[in-house]
């Protein structure tokens, strides 16, 4: 029993049927516990005033957003190591979850730095990386959406995958020597010594926890539509071009 | 790969080969940009590094799909692919015509419009130094986008959504290594970080544009 069988279509559906309820159920209690817990249970900051709660969608969401790049690399490797399909119908379907995490990081950061910073926007290397990310994510999805062919694009938008990851990195750290910032440093680390309280910790946490579920929830429940848009296409190409051997089960590697 | 250098370069030179095209838009740009913000001598010679530097960005940018497009139409790709020398070597070769015929006009023809832009005086040298170690980059990197796209119909604008976020980097080292030097700061280190990002991109970007290119002549 290893990972990779659930490269495999048919299996990876009957999984993530099984799964998928669990997630939901799981991201929906994780998220209003921590948003309710975050909103009504924690105190207002006493600098900060009751600005602070924007913390629990802010983090996780900007979190995701990282993460999401870097499954979606994850993901590209594999397809261009292993060939898996269902290993790059992931990475195209990861894409849009990312790209709205990270404007809601965006927003929310905006929404957040009028009251505290006095300014909607400022070009700070943490702001400014997150809108190179957002564009990385809006060229990736682009070349998906500008491509015919299924196998093509699979292999196109993998290697602009990692030759964005490299230059996504990169970036991060050109902008910290171009500007300096107002952002905040790390103060969740888990090897810190200063972080934040533990009153906004535990909810924030918890909330957390209700993104990364929220995410793999999406992010299976799409890759899923993918993988039977691409059986339909192919029944429907198997129907047009005539013929017998049509009539039988789809097959599972047609995907 | 000699010979593949000088036939990119003589179709390049020859007409129709919109060899001069990236230098005039480079010139239209920076006279625009004091129409837009405004003729003040001392406001134009603080901005004019980063001006210059955006420019001469954009224009490399308006002549990459000029690097494999009309070879891929005409089948020259295809015998690039099965000929003995190395896709990457080949690719490698085209980035360096692209950037003889257009970075290197932009570096030459950069200080002239400084003047326009009222640079000061301390600022040409890094200006010059910094463009002439940033295009290169700009070239390879626009190849790698070139590849990606060659297939597509109509891809020039999605080329460039490409292409910029990758040309950050590039921008923000260069631009800084001009900005300082025209004020008389020390330049050394966004200049050896514009120099490693070339360095780099020249060593290890063929590998991907030939990657890619290959996937596209599939």
């Amino acid at each position: 029993m290893s990972l990779w069988e659930y490269a495999n279509p048919v299996k990876f559906l009957r999984l993530s049927e099984r799964v998928l309820p669990w997630l939901w159920g799981l991201a929906v209690l994780c998220l209003a516990g921590g948003l309710i817990w975050g909103f009504f249970g924690t105190p207002d900051d006493y600098r900060q005033g009751s600005t602070v709660k924007i913390i629990y969608i802010h983090v996780p969401a900007a979190l995701m957003a990282i993460n999401g790049w870097f499954m979606m690399l994850v993901a590209s490797l594999v397809w261009l190591i292993r060939r898996h399909h269902v290993s790059a119908l992931a990475a195209k379907a990861a894409a849009p979850v990312g790209v709205t995490m990270t404007l809601i990081a965006l927003i929310t950061g905006a929404v957040w730095g009028q009251p505290m910073w006095g300014t909607w926007w400022a070009w700070d290397p943490r702001l400014t990386s997150f809108l190179i990310l957002f564009l990385f994510y809006l060229g990736y999805m682009a070349l998906w959406s500008a491509i015919e062919d299924p196998d093509t694009a699979a292999d196109l938008t993998s290697v602009l995958c990692l030759v964005g990851s490299v230059f996504a990195v990169l970036s991060r750290y050109a902008v910290n020597f171009w500007n300096q910032g107002l952002h905040q440093g790390a103060s969740l680390s888990l090897d810190a010594e200063k972080n934040v309280a533990d009153v906004f910790y535990h909810p924030l946490l918890l909330s957390i926890a209700g993104f990364v579920l929220l995410f793999l929830a999406l992010v299976l429940y799409r890759t899923g539509t993918e993988i039977r848009v691409r059986r339909t296409r192919a029944l429907r190409a198997r129907q047009g071009s005539g013929a017998g051997q049509g009539a039988g089960a789809p097959q599972e590697g047609s995907a | 790969m000699k010979a593949l250098l000088v036939r990119d370069l003589r179709l390049a030179l020859r007409a129709g080969g919109g060899f001069g095209l990236g230098l005039a838009f480079f010139l239209i740009v920076v006279v625009l940009v004091p129409f837009s913000v405004g003729p003040q001598p001392e406001l134009l010679g603080r901005i004019a590094a980063g001006v210059l530097w955006l420019a001469a960005l954009l224009a490399c940018l308006l002549s990459l799909d000029r690097i494999l497009a009309l070879d891929f139409e005409d089948g020259t790709l295809d015998v690039l692919a099965t000929a003995p020398l190395p896709l990457e070597a080949a690719l490698s070769v085209k980035a360096l015509a692209h950037w003889l015929t257009t970075g290197v006009p932009l570096v030459v023809a950069a200080p002239v419009l400084a003047v326009l832009l009222n640079l000061p005086v301390a600022g040409y040298g890094g200006l010059v130094l910094s463009l002439a170690l940033g295009t290169p980059a700009l070239s390879v990197i626009g190849t790698f986008g070139a590849a990606l796209t060659v297939g597509i119909k109509r891809g020039g604008l999605l080329l460039s959504l490409l292409v910029l976020p990758l040309y950050v980097p590039t921008l923000i080292f260069g631009a800084e290594a001009a900005r300082r030097s025209a004020e008389g700061l020390d330049a050394t280190t966004p200049m050896l970080m514009l120099a490693g990002i070339s360095a780099g991109v020249l060593a290890l970007m063929p590998f991907a544009s030939a990657a890619v290119l290959r996937v596209n002549l599939r």
